[in-house]
C-alpha cells in the first residue's frame, strides 16, 4: 500500500484553504453531556444516577456513569467484561427515543438564553458563540451561563462546553474541557495536532491511518490535501479539512416546534360546568386552529383542570377521528361532571389543553365524494355521546374472567380498550356454551325454594339441601321444571379483597326460560337469563 | 319493428320487465338473514326502510343481527343494558361493528333516530309506550336511510311480528346435566300476508347459533348414566 507522499501543490489548487479567512470570527460553542443515555434514563425514570450504571447497545457499552467508569467500565466494552469489572453494575438497554426526548429539555433551556441551537446528537448541541458571548461579556462567561441554565432546568449534570473555530474543534475542546475549554481564534490546528486520529470518527479511516504511520490529527493534517483526496476521496478530504482546524460546517439552527399547548386561567374561579365550557370556547377554537394551521389533526388530547384548592383533574381522551372544537368542549364538560364532588371541591382556576398524539391533517380530510361508512358512524356515535355523556355509547370487548358480567368489557366509544386479562386462557369454572343472551350488569336477588317453602341451601359438604321447586324473581313465582348444579367457583383465595366463593346453578322454569343462578354466602342471585 | 307493432301480450311482458328492472335499481336488496328465517320472512330478509317487532328477543335478536353484521354492516343496540355481548359474538355478530347505547332513558327515541343516520341495523327496546306519532317520525327516517329497525316489544307500524314460543331446553334434567340447546317455534305474522308462517328451530344450538330442528322420535324411559 503506497503511502501518500507530501507534495507541494500550488496555493490556488488547495481546496478548503479559503475557509479560515472567509469565516474568521464565526465561533462555535458546543455543549456536551458525557454519558447522556445514563442521564436521560435517570431523568425519565426519576432515578439516581450516582451509582454504577451502563447503557448497552448490541452487547457493547455505549455510556456509563462516572461511578461505573471509576470501577473500570469503559465505552466499547462487552457487557460481560463490564459486569466482571463491576459486579454491581446496573445494565440498561439503549433507548434512542428516551435520549432524544429528555435532551429536548436541555435544548429548551439553552434556547431560552440563545436562539439558533443545533442538536448534533442526543447529548451534544451547538450554537454560534458570537451573540451570547457578546451579550454576556466573554466566551468563558457565556459558557458558564449556559451550564448554569441547564443545571437550573435539570438538576446537577456534568455538562462540558467547548468554544472554538468550527464545530469539530469545539467538540474536541468540549471533550478536553473541565468544564469549559476555549480554543483561541486561529489556534485550532495546534490544539487538534496532538489528538489521536480516532477522534475523526470514521471507522475505516481511523483504523487505516495508524497502520500508515499517521497517529495524530497533526500528522494527518500535515499530509497534502490533494494526495488525501486522491487516496481517500471526498470523505477523506472532508476529514482532512477538519483535522486542519478548518471545519467548514456551519451551525444549522433548528426551528423550534410551534407551541401547541394552550392554557387558560379563570379569574375569578368558575364554579359551574356551563361557565367553564362557555368561557373556554374561544381558547379551544384557538387551540384547534393552531393545530390545523400546523397541518396537524389531534387524535389524543390531555385536558388538565386545576381547582382553587390546587386539585388537579387530568385525563387523556382519545377519538377514532379528529378532535373538533365542539368535541373538545364536550370532553371538558364530561371531565368536570365526573370529577365534581369527588376529586374537585372548588372553583376552576385554570384549564390546560395538550395534544398528546397528532396525525397529519391530510389523513383526516373528508373525501371529495363524501366520507366512508366508518366516518359517518363515528360522527353519529359522537353526536349521541354528546347527548348522553361519554359512557353513553359503548362497544363491547370480551376479556377474561369466570363471571359473565366481568368478561364483557364495555369500552366507551373512542377509548382504547383496556382488557385486564386475556379471554383465551382456560378459565376453569366459566359457564359452558351456549351462553345466555341477557347478562345482568348487577346480579338480581332471587329466591329458590323447595316444595315446603324453605330456601334451598348447600350444606358444609357442598351438597344441596332440598329439591328446588319454586323460583321467585321479584313478585313472580316460577315453577322449576329442571335444574343442574351446583358448580362451585372459588377464585383468588390469596387476595382477601377479591376472593369470591360461590356455586352456580342452571334452572329452567315451566315456561321454558332458563336462568343462571349463583348461590353466594347463603343468598341467591340471578347472574343471567337464557332468553 | 317498433313497440307499437308488437303483439299485445309481448308488449306487456316487455314493459313489465322494464318496470321490474327500474324498481330493482331503486329498491335496495333486503338484508340477509339465516336461511331458516328467510323462509318465514315476507321478502326473504329484512326489508330496508321497515321495522320488525319481536316478542321474546334475546337469542332471536342475536340471530337476526348476525347475518348483516357478518356482511360488514354496523349494528346498533339501544336500551338493552343486559345485552349479552359474548353470546352475540358466539351467534356471529362482529363486536367491532356493534355500538351499544345501554341506558338512553327517556332519550331513546332521539338516540335511535340519530343512530339510524349511519347504522343500517338498529335494535331498540323502547321504555314505556310508543305513541303513533313517535313511530311515524322514526318510520320516515327509516325509509329515508333505508335502514332496518328491530323493536323488542310491540310497534304500531311493524312490517312483521316475530315471536318465539314453545321453548324446550335440552341437556338439563332434574339435578343433572347442563343446558345444551333449545328448540323453539318462531312464528312470523306479516302485515302483507294474512297467513302466519312458523317453523321449529334450534335457537341456540350448543355453539350459540341457529339451526333447523330435526324431528327426533322421543326416547322415553332412558337416561344417560355413568
Amino acid at each position: 500500500m503506497a503511502r501518500p507522499t507530501p507534495a507541494t501543490v500550488p496555493e490556488e489548487r488547495r481546496e478548503g484553504a479559503g475557509f479560515a479567512s472567509r469565516r474568521a470570527g464565526d465561533r462555535c460553542l458546543v455543549l456536551w453531556f458525557p454519558g447522556w443515555p445514563v442521564t436521560a434514563w435517570a431523568l425519565s425514570e426519576g432515578e439516581d444516577a450516582a451509582r454504577p450504571v451502563a447503557v448497552v447497545s448490541a452487547n457493547r457499552i455505549v455510556a456509563c456513569s462516572p461511578e461505573a467508569a471509576a470501577e473500570g467500565v469503559a465505552t466499547g466494552q462487552r457487557r460481560r467484561e463490564a459486569q466482571s469489572r463491576c459486579p454491581s453494575l446496573l445494565v440498561l438497554p439503549a433507548d434512542e427515543a428516551r435520549d432524544n426526548r429528555e435532551f429536548a429539555q436541555v435544548v429548551e433551556s439553552v434556547e431560552r438564553l440563545a436562539p439558533g441551537v443545533q442538536v448534533v446528537r442526543p447529548g451534544v448541541c451547538a450554537l454560534r458563540a458570537r451573540g451570547l458571548s457578546g451579550y454576556v461579556g466573554t466566551e468563558a462567561e457565556a459558557a458558564e451561563v449556559l451550564l448554569e441554565a441547564v443545571v437550573v432546568a435539570l438538576g446537577p449534570t456534568s455538562g462540558r462546553v467547548g468554544v472554538a473555530d468550527g464545530m469539530f474543534t469545539a467538540l474536541q475542546a468540549a471533550y478536553a474541557a473541565n468544564p469549559v475549554g476555549i480554543v483561541p481564534t486561529g489556534s485550532a490546528a495546534s490544539f487538534l495536532a496532538p489528538l489521536p486520529v480516532s477522534r475523526l470518527g470514521d471507522e475505516s479511516l481511523t483504523t487505516l491511518l495508524p497502520r500508515l504511520g499517521v497517529h495524530t490529527l497533526g500528522d494527518f493534517a500535515a499530509l497534502d490535501a490533494a494526495a488525501v483526496r486522491d487516496r481517500f476521496g471526498q470523505q477523506g478530504l472532508r476529514l482532512h479539512i477538519q483535522a486542519c482546524g478548518q471545519d467548514p460546517s456551519l451551525v444549522q439552527p433548528r426551528v423550534p416546534p410551534p407551541e401547541l399547548t394552550r392554557q387558560l386561567d379563570f379569574e375569578p374561579p368558575l364554579a359551574l360546568v356551563d361557565q367553564v365550557a362557555f368561557t373556554s370556547r374561544a381558547k379551544v377554537e384557538e387551540f384547534i386552529g393552531a393545530l390545523t394551521a400546523a397541518g396537524l389533526a389531534c387524535t389524543e388530547l390531555r385536558v388538565e383542570l386545576t381547582g382553587e384548592l390546587d386539585e388537579l383533574v387530568a385525563r387523556t381522551w382519545l377519538t377514532p377521528g379528529v378532535f373538533e372544537p365542539a368535541a373538545v368542549i364536550d370532553r371538558i364538560r364530561w371531565q368536570l361532571q365526573a370529577a365534581a364532588g369527588g376529586q374537585l371541591n372548588s372553583g376552576i382556576v385554570s384549564l390546560r389543553l395538550e395534544p398528546v398524539a397528532v396525525d397529519a391533517l391530510v389523513n383526516h380530510v373528508p373525501g371529495l365524494f363524501g366520507s366512508g361508512t366508518d366516518e359517518r358512524v363515528h360522527h353519529v356515535l359522537s353526536r349521541v355521546q354528546a347527548m348522553l355523556g361519554h359512557d353513553g355509547v359503548v362497544t363491547p370487548r370480551i376479556g377474561g374472567g369466570r363471571w359473565l358480567a366481568e368478561r364483557q368489557v364495555m369500552v366507551p366509544w373512542g377509548d382504547r380498550p383496556v382488557l385486564g386479562t386475556p379471554a383465551e386462557r382456560p378459565w376453569p369454572g366459566r359457564v359452558p356454551d351456549p351462553l345466555p343472551a341477557a347478562v345482568f350488569a348487577e346480579p338480581r336477588p332471587v329466591q329458590l325454594q323447595a316444595k315446603d317453602g324453605e330456601a334451598v341451601r348447600l350444606d358444609d359438604r357442598g351438597q344441596l339441601c332440598g329439591q328446588p321447586s319454586v323460583l321467585r324473581v321479584g313478585e313472580e313465582r316460577l315453577a322449576v321444571a329442571g335444574w343442574a348444579g351446583p358448580w362451585p367457583i372459588d377464585e383468588r383465595a390469596w387476595d382477601p379483597a377479591r376472593h369470591r366463593s360461590a356455586s352456580r346453578f342452571q334452572v329452567v322454569d315451566d315456561a321454558g326460560t332458563a336462568w343462571l343462578l349463583v348461590l353466594q354466602a347463603g343468598r341467591w342471585w340471578a347472574e343471567a337469563r337464557y332468553d | 319493428m317498433t313497440l307499437s307493432e308488437l303483439p299485445r301480450t309481448e308488449l306487456l311482458a316487455r314493459l313489465r320487465a322494464q318496470v321490474a328492472v327500474k324498481e330493482a335499481r331503486i329498491r335496495q336488496a333486503p338484508f340477509p338473514v339465516h336461511p331458516e328465517l328467510a323462509a318465514l320472512l315476507p321478502d326473504g330478509g329484512l326489508r330496508p326502510g321497515s321495522a320488525y317487532s319481536l316478542t321474546g328477543a334475546g337469542a332471536l335478536l342475536l340471530a337476526l343481527l348476525a347475518e348483516p353484521s357478518r356482511e360488514g354492516h354496523w349494528c346498533g343496540v339501544v336500551g338493552m343494558p343486559d345485552f349479552g355481548a359474548e353470546a352475540a359474538a358466539q351467534a356471529g355478530v362482529a363486536l367491532d361493528r356493534l355500538a351499544l347505547v345501554p341506558e338512553p332513558a327517556e332519550q331513546w327515541l332521539a338516540t335511535t333516530a340519530a343512530l339510524l343516520e349511519a347504522l343500517p341495523i338498529v335494535a331498540v327496546r323502547p321504555t314505556g309506550r310508543v305513541s303513533e306519532g313517535d313511530a311515524a317520525k322514526l318510520m320516515s327516517r327509516l325509509r329515508d336511510r333505508e335502514a332496518v329497525l328491530l323493536v323488542d316489544g310491540p310497534w304500531p307500524r311493524a312490517e312483521a311480528q316475530l315471536s318465539v314460543s314453545n321453548l324446550r331446553w335440552s341437556g338439563v334434567g332434574v339435578g343433572y346435566g347442563y343446558l345444551s340447546s333449545r328448540e323453539v317455534t318462531v312464528t312470523v305474522s306479516s302485515r302483507r300476508s294474512p297467513l302466519r308462517r312458523s317453523a321449529r328451530l334450534v335457537l341456540p344450538t350448543p355453539n350459540g347459533r341457529m339451526a333447523a330442528a330435526v324431528a327426533v322420535e322421543p326416547v322415553s324411559g332412558l337416561r344417560a348414566v355413568g
